[in-house]
């Protein structure tokens, strides 16, 4: 499953955006938004989320439970 | 006087007629020894301080005590992104510890920061420095901020460019820095124990992961050093900044400050701690309380022996513009700034600036009269007198129209400058707010006497009561002149026992970052 951010509790600070490995995340409308097709959960670059560990906002960065886990 | 000639570039309320208070009043000489200190004349370096770095930091408005009453500096908010957390920031508001704007204040890019920073140079010919301070961390936002410099080097070469950081990224990019000829750098610094470390940074995020507790308190001090020191060996001015948050970190800061000073910072600035649960911080929300105004400077003179002190910064937001203690950042919003019409005129800045030392030079050799018949009054009293200026370095404001003063501590060796207090506008549209009055009192309540251009009847009477003593005689002297005569005064009336001579009590930090209304 990948991951999504809360739009309402982003910040816009774009830490996140240039830590993904897989250019996932983008500005959109005021808040960064994460592609669920692009994300891997940084499953083979990282040990952890990029996004959820450099994010400064807790629980912004979440797993998205509604779409399907990516396929390689 | 020459003023005339450049005074079209300039704001009227810019005239340069009695710009400087006395060169001898930089930091390191007025504030490592009061200014009775001789041999500090207006070309040479203070006895602590090397001449080459003297030379580097001398029209900084940050750093010279002296030279911000007549040089400004601006920052650009382009680093909206961090790479650690402090307990007294939230990242959503602005920040009033650090100097930044929160993250949700307009936010430039590159080219838009160049574009600013070019329209403001053209307006305000004493702008001489460009920082940029956040939102974030300029170094956790490496292309940004370099990107910005390069821009502004290459239309302005003759801005100074200087940065803020935490320092976590910082010996990544010292290379970096030294290649764009950034010479001033500034480290926030809280802590070299890594038990106050965990108390003040809840995480960090490092090479691709997130550590807390001591072990995120052992990296970034560790980078911290390691960054200023790589500084220090490539001749890049390096500042710290610290926080002073009371019983956490404002002891140890006497520590930090011997382990800063060792690896060759050359000025050190313990900030207070500003809180308030409105902040959203977590210092806020649980309680923590900021210094108050005796707790700091106690710090700061504790810290003086050691190294230069700052003690004028006013951590202002990362997006101001203007002299210190004023805000211009209004006139030059992005929508202004991309319709202006821009004509970058070296020259005439040059000219401008060389107006300004001119008459530095010239009030610095002024300064010796003003401490004559001082020296063999022999009194051990000290006084703390507050001065309500809006610049050149005279007693020029109305008490109701000064959003700060400006404090000076008084004594046989002469008066030295040790700070300054915020305090809400009392006069608000003409007519005096009788709230914000014990506000000020409170903020004002160490000192003897406030001096003023003009003061009405009524808060008038209210500081008598409070035993400071209003002075308006001395409305558009020189501060330092002002300061000295009202001593020899006081010296006077208590050697004849028309007054007693009391200790003063403690006075209140205003809580809330400084944006000039
Ligand atoms: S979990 Fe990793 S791959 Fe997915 S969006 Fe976050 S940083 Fe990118
Ligand atoms: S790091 Fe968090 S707050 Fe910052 S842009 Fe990404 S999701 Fe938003
Ligand atoms: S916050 Fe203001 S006074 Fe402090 S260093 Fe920055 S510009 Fe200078």
């Amino acid at each position: 499953m990948p991951y999504k951010i809360i739009g309402s509790q982003c910040t816009a600070c774009s830490a996140c955006e240039p830590e993904c490995p897989n250019n996932a995340i983008r500005e959109k409308d005021g808040t960064y938004i994460i592609k669920p097709e692009k994300c891997t959960e940084c499953i083979g670059y990282f040990d952890d989320p990029q996004c959820v560990a450099v994010c400064p906002v807790e629980n912004t960065c979440v797993i998205d439970t509604s779409v399907a886990r990516y396929q390689a | 006087m020459e003023s005339k000639d450049i005074s079209d570039t300039a704001r009227p309320q810019d005239s340069l007629e009695g710009v400087a208070v006395a060169v001898s009043e930089h930091k390191g000489c007025g504030a490592s020894g009061g200014s009775g200190k001789a041999g500090c004349g207006s070309s040479m370096a203070p006895e602590d301080m090397a001449q080459g770095v003297w030379e580097k930091v001398k029209n900084h408005p940050c750093y010279s005590e002296e030279a911000h009453h007549h040089y400004a500096r601006m920052h650009v908010a382009v680093a909206p992104a961090c790479n650690i957390q402090c307990n007294y920031c939230n990242r959503k508001y602005d920040c009033a510890n650090e100097s930044r704007p929160g993250v949700v204040s307009e936010r430039l890019t590159p080219e838009q920061a160049a574009r600013k920073t070019l329209a403001v140079a053209s307006a305000i010919p004493q702008m001489t420095v460009l920082g940029i301070a956040g939102p974030g961390d300029p170094l956790a936002n490496p292309e940004k901020t370099f990107k910005t410099f390069e821009l502004i080097a290459r239309e302005a070469p003759d801005i100074k460019l200087c940065l803020s950081t935490n320092g976590l990224a910082l010996p990544d990019y010292v290379d970096r820095i030294k290649d764009l000829n950034v010479d001033h750098v500034t480290i926030t610094i809280n802590m070299v124990d890594l038990e106050v470390g965990a108390r003040i940074y809840p995480w960090i995020y490092y090479r691709h992961k997130r550590y807390t507790g001591r072990e995120a308190a052992q990296i970034l001090h560790e980078r911290q050093m390691q960054g200023l020191e790589m500084l220090t060996e490539r001749g890049i001015l390096c500042k710290v900044n610290s926080v002073m948050i009371p019983g956490i970190n404002d002891q140890h800061l006497v520590d930090v400050n011997k382990a800063v000073k060792s690896r060759g910072a050359f000025l050190h600035n313990i900030m207070p701690l500003i809180s308030a649960p409105e902040h959203g911080t977590v210092f806020g929300l649980n309680g923590q309380r900021g210094p108050t105004a005796q707790e700091l400077k106690a710090l700061q003179d504790r810290c003086e022996g050691q190294m230069n002190m700052m003690r004028h910064c006013r951590q202002c937001r990362a997006d101001a513009v203007g002299l210190l203690g004023e805000d211009r950042s209004a006139e030059f919003t992005t929508e202004k700034v991309m319709e202006m019409a821009l004509s970058y005129d070296g020259a005439a800045r040059r000219a401008y600036q060389a107006t300004v030392e001119d008459q530095r030079q010239e009030k610095a050799a002024a300064k010796g009269a003003w401490l004559e018949g001082l020296r063999e009054r022999q009194s051990d009293i000290a006084i703390l007198v507050a001065v309500a200026t809006k610049g050149e370095g005279r007693v020029n404001e109305h008490f109701g129209h000064a959003k700060e003063f400006q404090i000076y501590e008084a004594g046989a060796g002469g008066a030295k400058f040790v700070g300054h207090r915020r305090v809400d506008l009392y006069c608000q549209g003409g007519y005096g707010e009788e709230d914000a009055l014990p506000t000020i009192i409170r903020a004002l309540n160490d000192c003897t006497a406030v001096l003023v251009a003009k003061i009405g009847g009524c808060p008038r009477a209210s500081l008598k009561e409070a035993g400071i003593e209003p002075v308006d005689s001395c409305a558009h002297e020189f501060i330092d002149a002002a300061v000295l005569a009202y001593y020899k005064g006081y010296v006077d009336r208590v050697e004849k026992g028309e007054i007693t001579h009391a200790l003063k009590g403690d006075a209140a930090i205003r809580q809330g970052a400084y944006v000039a209304a």
